[in-house]
């Protein structure tokens, strides 16, 4: 059987600017255009162009539901803001990590990983009834991520709309180059910016007119590559890396996601998981010697396995090697140091708090 | 630029510049596209005994890290120093600042491939 991976909207855009595709979650994606360090770069100094179709986009038309299926409180989410949340399994485990948008008209949208779109779908309809309205609307969407400290500028250029009055995890409607867009200012950067819902129709066009008028701030289409190197020193997990169906949210430190005093699935395994105590803990740490931490790497300590690395690369504006890893709560603490089996050698290492990057505040 | 036409490559994408009893070894371009951003290279000891495909390091991308064998057997006579800081030469210039590893006492590996032969492979591969 061959299984072939979907293409957005702007496939051909992608290979026409020369991008190298990889396969994720189900989708055929650019992994980069040029190199990952100029695209990292650009979003950290001038501005990058992210194809983000990929990700899933579901309507939940029900507030009672999405207050039993979403971790935080929906119901004091105002029209116009976006919450990030979990979705959790009766034991607690991670089944995805979602932002919840408060749609006007009623209801939600969640914005989900693509390659669970379609099993975060099944599952939110099976916890409601037959006549529960849940919508799995990603394939007739496609998603554009505008990140970088010259985002606003330029966006604002192709736009009436105010964008000083859309706050950060807000959104308004509105066109963007004429397209009708869904405006929202949110990102997996690190950087300032915004994520552009369109038609598929419209994809080409809207695309196409942010490369131009990016131009004068040097903008860069961006792949998967840069997304993965960006999100990792904003200390932002990844699905599927960082945490999965068999992780805690109070272990992956996403506490903040959790409204507790509300009932939602996969609340009282977690409330256990408290009382009981956690046995590991997501830390961030940076290398101290030039080898690179990978996914799956073992971490030792006095010749001990002591946890598990879950991302790792080069920080190209750290100019060091960091990454993140579960290890138990006593070697938690920032400044802990301990190796990273590197090829059969316990590369030194340090525990550091994260985020490892924040981008400066505006002046 | 260098001359292609005199190195042998290897299925594994390195290539190899013989001269006399000393050879100079790399990757190949079509590698270091593959590989993208090189980030980091383990390099073997300066008097290390490589047999021919034997592992000589690993070569570090934001990617991935991936292992270098040697085409020829050989002993290390030098490991390019310049790539500590500047690992990105090897994606700049794979052919020229981008070199590996130099060897002496070089025995012939008849397995090689001349550039046309490893053109047509990496054709091959890429379908």
């Amino acid at each position: 059987m061959v299984v072939t991976a979907a293409r957005t909207p702007l496939y051909e855009e992608h290979v026409r600017l020369g991008a190298q595709m990889t396969n994720f979650g189900g989708w055929v994606m650019p992994l980069q255009y040029s190199t990952i360090r100029e695209e990292h770069r650009a979003v950290r100094e001038g501005v990058g162009l992210f194809d983000l179709s990929h990700m899933g986009e579901l309507r939940l038309m029900d507030e009672s539901l999405g207050q039993r299926v979403v971790s935080r409180d929906v119901t004091r989410l105002k029209p116009g803001r976006i919450q990030y949340a979990l979705l959790c399994n009766e034991k607690g485990g991670i089944i995805d990590d979602v932002l919840v948008y408060a749609v006007a008209d009623g209801g939600y949208l969640l914005v989900v990983n693509a390659g669970n779109q379609d099993s975060d779908f099944d599952w939110i309809k099976a916890q409601g009834t037959q006549s529960t309205k849940v919508l799995n609307v990603g394939r007739d969407w496609t998603l554009v991520g505008v990140q970088g400290p010259r985002a606003v500028g330029l966006v604002q250029r192709l736009t009436t709309a105010d964008l000083g009055n859309v706050k950060y995890y807000a959104f308004v409607e509105g066109t963007v180059a004429d397209v009708p867009c869904v405006i929202s200012r949110t990102g997996y950067t690190g950087e300032d910016g915004f994520e552009l819902f369109c038609g598929n129709a419209d994809a080409v066009g809207l695309w196409r007119a942010l490369l131009e008028e990016g131009k004068s701030d040097g903008i860069r289409p961006a792949g998967l590559g840069a997304r993965d190197t960006l999100r990792l020193e904003a200390g932002m997990r990844l699905y599927g890396n960082d945490m999965d169906a068999n992780t805690n949210p109070l272990e992956a430190g996403l506490d903040w996601t959790l409204n507790l005093d509300k009932d939602f699935i996969g609340r009282d395994a977690i409330i256990r998981a408290r009382e009981q105590g956690l046995s590991r803990v997501l830390v961030g740490f940076k290398m101290l010697d030039r080898s690179i931490p990978r996914h799956g790497y073992s971490l030792v300590n006095d010749g001990q396995r002591i946890g598990t690395v879950t991302s790792g690369n080069v920080s190209f504006t750290l100019g060091y090697n960091i990454g993140m890893a579960y290890v138990p709560p006593a070697l938690a603490e920032p400044g802990t140091h301990f190796g990273v089996d590197v090829r059969g050698t316990a590369a030194p290492a340090e525990v550091v708090q994260l985020p490892f990057y924040k981008r400066p505040h505006p002046k | 630029m260098a001359d292609l036409t005199s190195m042998r490559f290897a299925e594994t994408h390195e290539w190899v510049m013989k001269d006399g009893e000393t050879a100079t070894v790399g990757i190949s371009e079509y590698a270091q596209s593959q590989l993208g951003d090189v980030i980091y290279l383990e390099l073997p000891a300066v008097g290390q005994q490589l047999d021919a495909g034997a592992r000589l390091g690993v070569i570090e991308s934001v990617k991935a890290a991936s292992d270098l064998y040697s085409p020829v057997g050989g002993e290390v006579t030098e490991v390019n120093g310049e790539l500590k800081d500047h690992p990105e030469y090897v994606n700049q210039d794979p052919y020229g600042k981008g070199w590996i590893i130099k060897l002496r006492a070089v025995k012939d590996n008849p397995k090689l491939l001349d550039q046309k032969a490893y053109d047509a492979f990496v054709e091959g591969q890429s379908h």
